[in-house]
């Protein structure tokens, strides 16, 4: 479960984003969609307590992000947020089951060999465990980086244009894998983009997912004056 | 996986910066080491011969050289003096022991030394096998003597004249007065081992037999006898003040303190080894400068991966104790490493030095001095990575979501 209301972030020398309120069900789907810097890193850095919002309130799973202090956020994002970044980042002196292990050391648990077996059988990469990053396909690193970030069971998975340079087909492919990884976990599912398939796709196959909730265009960005403009 | 392991993976995913830096931290700590290990050995070889001899008396010339002729045997000595002269120290009432000490023959580059029981005695040297000596031309040879010229109790050789080293280094052959081993010393590390022991007497029975033209001449020699020179050892430490100027002053000898010329020797080479620890201390900075540099450019190259573990919950104490624990890699390796080099280099040298004959070092010694070592590794290691690990401290995991 997502939801913020008045949501404001203001950078120090630069614009102010206020974001529109919105609410999504433990389990749903929220596509936050708009150009490059429209606020979709902005929006993520919040809803992962990577920063502090200037004013509104912020609910994640349960959790108002604005009341965790820096050490705990560490701890609290651990094992409630799943990241899938762009570039997916996969570190490449490890292998395959390393990079799983180290999202275990990251969150200062101990290696769990059977968990890292299953989040990467879960993803049909079970056969993978022992190659290096770059002797994977693009479409296995992504699998392998999803199996990461949904190796602890967060509630909350954040995709951070996970379609970006994937063609249609690869593109329908990602989104369902993570359709059907979010739903298994019953975790929330947050995806970036500013790819117009991604909703498209989802508009196709909302049926077939229960509790899908399309929230697009959800942000609005001003520059800096015009709220200036507003206040007054 | 933790800390240690992930550090080592992250450590070698960069082979050739890792090898790069060790090789730099590894010389500069082999230098550090070699040098303290040599300082060691030299004092310790010094300490160990020059124990209980108070003063050495030779004829006048270079008092360096009258020690380390006499005490050390690796320098020429410096004359001889008349045997009378040094008997008449024996009733002064300040020494309380006089060793006597004839040099000027060698047996395949180690030297035959005249001397009384005393020198033995001196050394608390043990038989390994055989007796001492009874009678002249009787002689007791040191462990290494024995263990590089095959010689031993029964055996006879021919002493050669001079000190010369090397098989056919020496002088004419005494062929006519040949030496019989009686006893082989055990070794003790001391200057003992390479030399062969025997009586005064013998010695100036070679030389009065190869030079004695009849009888009477004969007698002419022995009246003419001398040694060459003699370790004394006082009654009193307050000898010290008047007996080397009261024989320096009213004999045709010199007295030289060992301790004051080998603290003399030690400033000279000492020369040496802080040239040694300069050259160590600029290694040392150069490594510490190339790890910090791998370090800085792995935070630049890794940001991503750095701030990908913040978001998977890392905390940044965390992603700087990785920086830092890769350092500490480097300086373990570079240590364990840097002071096996030194040990083996040293045991080269001591086994370098041994086959000419020269200063016996032992090899493999672990002197507390040591500790240094790994003191001065971390120290490098915390220094090199102290900003990488900032830097990786203050890694923002925002940077992840912008880096597009």
């Amino acid at each position: 479960m997502i939801s913020s209301r008045q949501l404001i972030y203001r950078y120090a020398n630069g614009p102010t984003l206020a974001f529109a309120d919105l609410e999504v069900a433990q389990g749903g789907v929220l596509v936050l969609a708009g150009a490059s810097g429209s606020g979709k890193s902005t929006w993520l850095a919040l809803a992962a307590g990577l920063l502090q919002a200037s004013s509104g309130d912020m609910l994640v799973a349960g959790q108002a992000v604005a009341q965790l202090d820096k050490l705990r956020s560490d701890a609290w994002r651990a094992k409630t947020i799943g990241f899938l970044p762009q570039k997916l980042h996969l570190s490449a002196a490890l292998s395959v089951y390393g990079n799983l292990a180290l999202a275990q050391w990251a969150a200062g648990q101990k290696t769990d060999d059977q968990s890292i077996a299953a989040a990467l059988a879960a993803l049909g990469v079970g056969d993978l465990s022992n190659r290096k990053p770059s002797q994977l396909s693009g479409g296995q690193a992504q699998r392998v980086a999803l199996a990461r970030a949904v190796l602890l069971q967060p509630k909350v998975i954040l995709a951070d244009e996970p379609t970006a340079s994937l063609d249609d087909d690869a593109a329908s492919a990602a989104l369902n894998l993570l359709l059907a990884t979010a739903e298994q976990l019953t975790a929330t599912l947050v995806i970036a983009t500013h790819d117009s398939r991604v909703k498209i796709h989802l508009e196709a196959v909302s049926r077939s997912f229960l509790g899908i909730k399309l929230a697009s265009k959800l942000i609005n960005t001003r520059p800096i004056s015009s709220l200036n403009n507003s206040i007054l | 996986m933790n800390i240690i392991s992930l550090s080592w993976r992250y450590l070698w995913s960069r082979p050739l910066a890792a090898s790069l830096n060790l090789l730099l931290l590894t010389l500069g700590l082999a230098s550090i080491s070699f040098v303290l290990l040599v300082s060691q050995q030299i004092n310790r070889a010094f300490e160990r011969d020059l124990a209980g001899i108070d003063v050495v008396v030779g004829a006048k010339g270079s008092p360096m050289q009258l020690i380390l002729s006499g005490v050390f045997h690796i320098d020429a000595p410096t004359g001889n003096v008349p045997l009378a002269a040094v008997q008449a120290l024996r009733k002064n009432p300040q020494v309380a022991k006089v060793i006597p000490i004839s040099l000027g023959d060698s047996f395949r580059g180690f030297r035959i030394v005249g001397t009384s029981l005393d020198y033995i005695n001196h050394y608390d040297a043990q038989l390994a096998s055989g007796a001492l000596w009874t009678v002249p031309m009787q002689a007791v040879i040191g462990s290494q003597v024995a263990r590089q010229t095959g010689l031993k109790a029964g055996d006879s050789f021919a002493g050669s004249h001079g000190l010369l080293s090397g098989e056919s280094g020496g002088g004419d052959t005494h062929g006519q007065t040949p030496y019989t081993v009686v006893g082989v010393l055990a070794a003790s590390g001391s200057v003992l081992d390479r030399l062969v022991l025997t009586s005064t007497e013998s010695i100036w029975k070679v030389h009065e037999t190869d030079t004695a033209l009849d009888a009477e001449d004969q007698k002419i020699l022995e009246d003419e006898r001398e040694v060459t020179l003699a370790l004394i050892q006082y009654k009193t430490p307050l000898a010290a003040v008047t007996f080397p100027r009261f024989v320096n002053t009213t004999t045709e000898m010199q007295a030289a303190a060992p301790a004051l010329e080998i603290t003399r020797l030690l400033n000279m080479i000492g020369v040496g080894t802080d040239l040694l620890k300069a050259l160590a201390g600029v290694l040392l900075l150069t490594a510490g400068l190339s790890v910090f540099i791998a370090l800085w450019s792995a935070v630049r190259e890794r940001r991503a991966d750095l701030a990908l573990l913040r978001m998977l919950g890392a905390p940044p104490r965390k992603i700087a104790g990785l920086l830092l624990c890769e350092a500490l890699w480097l300086a373990l390796l570079a240590c364990v490493l840097g002071v096996l080099a030194a040990q083996g280099v040293l045991a080269t040298a001591a086994w370098a030095l041994q086959a000419e004959k020269s200063v016996v070092i032992g090899a493999f010694v672990w002197p507390i001095e040591l500790t240094v070592v790994p003191v001065v590794a971390l120290g490098v290691a915390l220094a090199a990575s102290a900003l990488p690990a900032w830097e990786a401290y203050r890694v923002s995991v925002y940077e992840l979501l912008q880096s597009r």
